[in-house]
């Protein structure tokens, strides 16, 4: 398998009063087609600026200062907006975290859909679009009738699988889910995680979700990176990273992750906060709440900086040495 | 067996909802809808079950922030060493009331007052509650931030709620709730909007708490395997009505009711390598079962475990 996508040492940062907030640092990672690519970390981390860079959708005082992302071997960083509007949607798409908020109020759902297909097939009669838009409504377990109604007529869950059928409205080959079930309740989220399943198998999607819950990148993914500060700090196959994680903020996850299952253990909390972005590390991002952090850590002299550590299986630097 | 602190019996709440400001035909919501349980002295029951199933609701109405409809609510009462009913209870007796009974809120961005200092908010309560003198009540301030993690405290105590971060937040709130020294307190999905690596120093700060205080909680939640690191006890709520109540560990290796048990298979799994079964069932049908047979009753069927059976039958308890 080629790969589908790929993000080489990408950096950005959003210009503000205070200074450059390092939202995404020299991150590079892969995602091959059909693959399920996992984005882990806490809030705050840059997993939502990487999502909105790789569609070109980040905001106007974002700078992207270095890096390439190749997306079926055609850079999408430095296209005219014309030419994004062409890779959008058709190439590439996003359910977006809210999907409260991702319907215009005012506009029937069938209608907000017909709208991303016409601006992509404008060849295609109304007729054509409804079809397809029942058919996807049916791949997601929506009635068609749902076409006609209004947002806020529709529960949270069924919004959240509109915005998926919306999502896949123009064949893309790749999805960015951005915890698209945060505001839902479980039995809600384990719907709408089964549709993204069946989905990505019916039409050999690539996946790229996002989220702060490590049990639902479980289920989820073939392959996962852990964020940090901005940065990735432990990339790799999402078994190897479960059975074996290198980097202390992946233990330090997976340990204060509470299950259903096993033995009932006690969970270690995580001290502390992640780092201000606005000032430059140096040295180890992890170090100040790491709970083993080795004296070279400490006085941060060690640099960041992946190192393979199993097949396909990388880390940062420092924690690999430290532990 | 430990003293109970609560007794709930067939609490009802029922809301009204017209179609329209002229019309005459009233909607019944049948928000909660005859739910019994007991609570027991230092012990953490968790109320587990979908977003509108009427946990909140419960949790208001325990509290006296929203009258109950019908039913009994009995708490035990410190001071005559009694059960006293809450309908019985005037003027001063709510305020013995709510000293002991708490509330912990979901949100902890919007449940501070944005306008006071961190002081003030832990302050308040005391103020209310004529608690102490003016030395005391500062003292009993700085004792309760150092006792929920907040050190040192004279750097928290003049400070606003924006300045400090969502974890804080909800520690802020869970000092001004311990301040009472309350022998109950309602935790509303306390954690459910934090981050993760906060959210088990909150739980294990309110276990810890437990113990040292001898404190009760009503613990609210919708993941099932939050209620199993906090609870001992954990009560399945589906529209309005309690369909399964055990132990927690009995509950998740021995779930009964097909809704515990579509419950439980809903819960990912944080290992790649574990397959989860799926459980389907049809809500709808068993919202009909639960509307058309009004004289459901809980069985226990060993080791307090309690099941709500929905037809004369034992409908779903295949023996």
């Amino acid at each position: 398998m080629s790969d589908l996508l790929e993000v080489k040492n990408l950096s950005m940062h959003y210009d503000t009063l205070d200074g450059n907030v390092d939202a995404v640092k020299d991150i590079s990672f892969s995602v091959k087609s059909g693959e399920s690519f996992g984005l882990v970390g806490e809030s705050g981390c840059g997993k939502t600026s990487v999502a909105m860079t790789l569609l070109q959708l980040q905001p106007d005082n974002s700078v992207i200062t270095e890096g390439s992302i190749k997306l079926d071997g055609k850079e999408l960083i430095g296209l005219s907006e014309n030419d994004l509007r062409q890779v959008r949607w058709n190439s590439i798409s996003i359910v977006f975290q809210g999907a409260m908020n991702a319907w215009n109020p005012v506009i029937k759902i069938g209608e907000q859909i017909r709208e991303a297909m016409r601006e992509h097939y404008p060849e295609n009669s109304k007729q054509e679009n409804i079809d397809k838009i029942n058919e996807l409504f049916k791949m997601v377990g929506l009635d068609e009738t749902i076409s006609d109604r209004f947002p806020h007529e529709l529960s949270g869950g069924m919004k959240q699988r509109a915005v998926i059928a919306l999502a896949l409205s123009c064949n893309p080959k790749i999805i960015i889910a951005d915890e698209p079930t945060t505001a839902l309740d479980v039995v809600i989220q384990d719907q709408i995680l089964n549709e993204i399943k069946k989905v990505q198998d019916l039409l050999g999607l690539s996946l790229i979700y996002i989220s702060h819950d490590i049990a639902v990148i479980a289920e989820m993914t073939d392959k996962i990176a852990v964020m940090y500060a901005g940065s990735i700090v432990e990339i790799g196959p999402t078994q190897a990273v479960f059975e074996s994680p290198k980097h202390s903020y992946t233990k330090a996850l997976l340990d204060s992750t509470p299950s259903i299952r096993g033995e009932k253990k006690k969970l270690q909390s995580l001290d502390g906060e992640p780092p201000s972005l606005i000032n430059e590390i140096i040295g180890c991002s992890f170090s100040p709440r790491c709970p083993s952090p080795s004296s070279s850590c400490k006085n941060q002299s060690v640099e960041m900086g992946l190192i393979e550590v199993g097949k396909d299986h990388f880390a940062d630097k420092c924690c690999s040495e430290c532990v | 067996m430990s003293q109970n602190i609560l007794e709930v019996r067939n609490l009802v709440k029922h809301f009204e909802v017209s179609k329209s400001v002229f019309s005459r035909n009233k909607k019944i919501v049948k928000a909660v809808d005859g739910i019994s349980f007991d609570i027991k002295a230092g012990e953490t029951l968790g109320l587990v079950g979908q977003s509108g199933c009427g946990k909140t609701t419960t949790a208001r109405s325990l509290c006296l922030l929203d009258p109950k409809t019908s039913g009994s609510v009995n708490f035990y009462n410190p001071d005559t060493k009694s059960m006293e009913s809450i309908d019985k209870i005037d003027e001063d007796g709510i305020r013995v009331f709510r000293r002991n009974m708490q509330m912990i809120f979901q949100d902890p961005y919007e449940s501070l007052n944005p306008r006071w200092t961190i002081k003030d908010i832990i302050k308040e309560p005391l103020d209310i509650h004529n608690i102490g003198s003016f030395s005391e009540r500062e003292d009993a301030v700085v004792e309760i931030l150092r006792t929920v993690g907040l050190t040192p405290p004279e750097n928290y105590m003049s400070r606003y709620p924006h300045e400090i971060s969502g974890g804080q937040r909800q520690r802020v709130s869970i000092a001004r709730t311990l301040v009472m020294k309350p022998k109950f307190v309602v935790c509303d999905e306390p954690t459910s909007m934090l981050d993760v690596s906060i959210r088990i120093s909150i739980m294990d700060l309110m276990l810890n708490l437990a113990k040292e205080l001898d404190v009760s909680y009503l613990y609210i939640t919708h993941d099932l395997a939050v209620a199993r690191y906090m609870c001992n006890r954990i009560a399945v709520m589906f529209n309005g009505k309690i369909v399964e109540i055990a132990e927690t560990e009995e509950l998740l290796n021995n779930p009964i009711h097909p809704y515990t048990k579509r419950l439980i298979s809903s819960i990912p799994i944080p290992d790649p390598s574990y397959k989860r079964e799926q459980y389907e069932m049809n809500f709808d049908e068993l919202d009909n079962i639960i509307q058309n047979n009004p004289n459901e009753k809980m069985v226990n069927i060993g080791s307090e475990h309690f099941v709500a059976t929905h037809e004369t039958k034992d409908f779903f308890i295949e023996s």
